[in-house]
């Protein structure tokens, strides 16, 4: 493992908190919805941790970030308040969105984090759009957008990169290639397998790195982001990563063998960052120790939270389809 | 009496675009061919001399990409006036409208605001054949989130923007081809529309003819002709498609007892269909005979100018319709 940064004590312990933040939340959401707590589609991140901390980590909050339906972790990266998002799960008022958006669909504006979007690669072209936005408006924040390999298929992918290099707008594309769009294989879906090379094809500089490696994820998005901030012209970092778990809760995974998965179950970033935490000694055992308890805390505080809120009343039902203050 | 210019429907669209363009430095016009080909129907010609390249940007051929980059530079504090050349390539960007600019408020539990305008020229009348003459008002106005504005005269061809602009929500504004060439006797000082209301064209007491768009000179010129004979017609020009102003339209056929609904969309589920409806709901009892509607014949429009005509409602059929129903 290599990184020119050196990694502070502090930042390291609090990377290793928000990786087990967000599989530990997630394992608890699994364990919910089977309790039917949580309801429609539920989509995991488990395995891909190491992209969304990594990448996230290099941001200021001035930032936009915008994601796709698999986007608990990223919210959590972006201090998305881990109750509200609990709750928004729940189909709560309390909930981040108000419940009426769930799992798929974490906003929060305050933290600049704009979804949560559902429609594969629909994002895309918002994230450009925003971008745009900065430019015109002299602002230095830069737009990350989060998406799958599933979307580089999508014609919308190929207008958004091609509209993002022509105006030389500050836009940082994470492809999060987990290799499956749903059960659909990279190799039965791309001709060009190397997503990078896409968006070599517009022009704009395109890197892939491995995504079950925190440290390496860090440097490649330290220097992009450097990169989108300093050029005011977008960049793609294709993470080449792999979820452990079923595309959602309704997946048997008929599309590929267990051996493939527990192989790529060895590549976890969790335990892989843990002990290089360790063998740095960045980390100690009794700190180890005693984040297990902080994390069995704030989960359960966020689970008490989703609990304890409350139902919107019916009566609200048309509310936020408009304005509530047109003149606003 | 207040002076009055005379002005082609194409003049008092630019002047619309050019006064936002003077009032906000938030507002820029993108669209293919708005600039430098001085737009597809010249009604941009002089912008980007006048504004600058930041203002009056020129896009390329990708519909859905720059749909979703007008949204998400709205999301981010610009006012964006998106022109998408016809509303024949509106399926393109379709998604963009539908899952993007008409959910984020909702999806968000009101925390985003979608501030997005977005131009369509539309209609038959051309010869432009079945690809290029599309009525599809009606698909817009069926989606919850948007609002959806029809331009049938010269004042609102000049003031509609403005008000367009104004809304915290995505407002799409049908503009027709086939009028921009007419002249018209508009106030000298007509100022902004209400795009919240439908608008009485022509007071009358025998029948309302509810319309919108290019229906609503024609249904003009009919009602001229029927006072002729002795018949007074009440013109109602919806103006706004969704949400409708049923108000206007239930008062006008609480009074008259009759109605004629007049468009040129498909006359399957099109907006007289809905119209009907809730004349049917709100007023039925005050109505002295069946609704009667005029709409699209349902065709792909074909190119000969004989067939082009019979497609769609002419001022002689909307008279002829007129006259059956007071006088069977």
């Amino acid at each position: 493992m290599e990184t020119k940064d050196k990694l502070s004590a502090e930042k390291a312990e609090k990377l290793l908190y928000q990786l087990l933040l967000m599989r530990k939340f997630e394992e608890k959401s699994a364990e919910l919805y089977t309790k039917e707590k949580i309801r429609g589609f539920l989509h995991l991140y488990i395995g891909e941790e190491a992209v969304a901390t990594g990448v996230i980590q290099a941001l200021k909050p001035e930032d936009n970030v915008l994601g796709t339906y698999r986007e608990h972790a990223h919210a959590l990266a972006r201090d998305v308040d881990a109750g509200a998002i609990m709750a928004e799960m729940y189909g709560k008022q309390e909930g981040c969105s108000r419940g009426r958006g769930g799992s798929m669909h974490i906003f929060d504006k305050e933290k600049n984090f704009f979804g949560g979007s559902a429609i594969v690669g629909g994002h895309l072209p918002l994230a450009t759009g925003m971008a745009l936005a900065s430019k015109k408006l002299k602002k230095d924040n830069i737009t990350v957008c989060f998406f799958g390999e599933g979307a580089a298929a999508e014609g919308i992918f190929h207008e958004a990169l091609n509209l993002a290099s022509l105006w030389k707008v500050p836009v940082l594309f994470v492809c999060e290639n987990n290799l499956y769009a749903m059960g659909t294989a990279l190799r039965f879906s791309h001709a060009v397998q190397e997503i990078e090379k896409k968006g070599q094809a517009y022009g704009i500089e395109s890197k892939a790195v491995d995504g079950m490696d925190l440290l390496k994820v860090m440097a490649a998005a330290n220097k992009a982001v450097e990169q989108v901030r300093n050029s005011g012209e977008p960049y793609l970092l294709v993470c080449n990563t792999y979820r452990f778990r079923a595309h959602s809760m309704f997946d048997a995974e008929l599309y590929r063998k267990k051996s493939e998965v527990e192989k790529w179950k060895k590549r976890d970033p969790i335990p892989k960052f843990r002990k290089y935490l360790l063998k740095e000694n960045l980390i100690s055992e009794t700190q180890l120790q005693e984040m297990e308890e902080r994390l069995e805390t704030e989960i359960q505080k966020a689970v008490d939270f989703a609990e304890a809120g409350t139902w919107e009343a019916k009566e609200e039902l048309t509310r936020f389809v408009y304005s509530e203050n047109p003149e606003s | 009496m207040s002076e009055t210019i005379k002005i082609t429907y194409r003049e008092a669209l630019k002047a619309g675009i050019r006064e936002a363009l003077f009032n906000d430095e938030r507002v820029f016009l993108m669209g293919e061919d708005v600039g430098r080909y001085g737009g597809a129907f010249a009604v941009s010609k002089g912008l980007l001399e006048e504004f600058g390249e930041d203002r009056i940007m020129d896009v390329p051929l990708s519909e859905a990409g720059f749909v979703g980059a007008g949204i998400g530079a709205s999301l981010a504090g610009l006012k964006p006036i998106v022109e998408v050349m016809t509303v024949n390539f509106a399926m393109l960007p379709m998604d963009q409208i539908a899952n993007n600019a008409a959910t984020l408020l909702h999806m968000s539990g009101g925390q985003l605001n979608v501030p997005v305008v977005i131009r369509m020229s539309a209609g038959i009348g051309k010869q432009l054949a079945a690809q290029h003459s599309h009525s599809w008002e009606p698909l817009f106005a069926h989606i919850p989130g948007l609002i959806v504005v029809s331009v049938g005269t010269h004042e609102d061809a000049r003031g509609m923007l403005s008000t367009a602009l104004n809304s915290p929500d995505p407002v799409i504004i049908f503009e027709y081809t086939s009028m921009l060439n007419m002249e018209a006797e508009i106030p000298a000082d007509s100022g902004p529309t209400d795009i919240s209301r439908a608008k009485i064209r022509r007071e009358g007491k025998d029948i309302s003819i509810i319309t919108y768009g290019i229906g609503v000179y024609k249904a003009l010129e009919a009602a001229k002709r029927l006072s002729e004979q002795g018949i007074d017609a009440e013109v109602i020009d919806l103006r706004v498609l969704r949400p409708l102003d049923e108000d206007c339209f239930i008062k006008s056929v609480s009074k008259t007892h009759r109605a004629l609904l007049v468009e040129e969309a498909w006359s399957t589920i099109n907006v007289s269909s809905e119209v009907s409806a809730r004349i049917m709901e709100k007023a039925f009892y005050e109505l002295d005979a069946p609704v009667k509607r005029l709409g699209g014949i349902e065709v792909p429009i074909p190119y000969p100018l004989h067939l082009e005509n019979a497609s769609v409602p002419q001022v002689e059929d909307i008279e002829n319709a007129v006259i059956k129903i007071l006088r069977p």
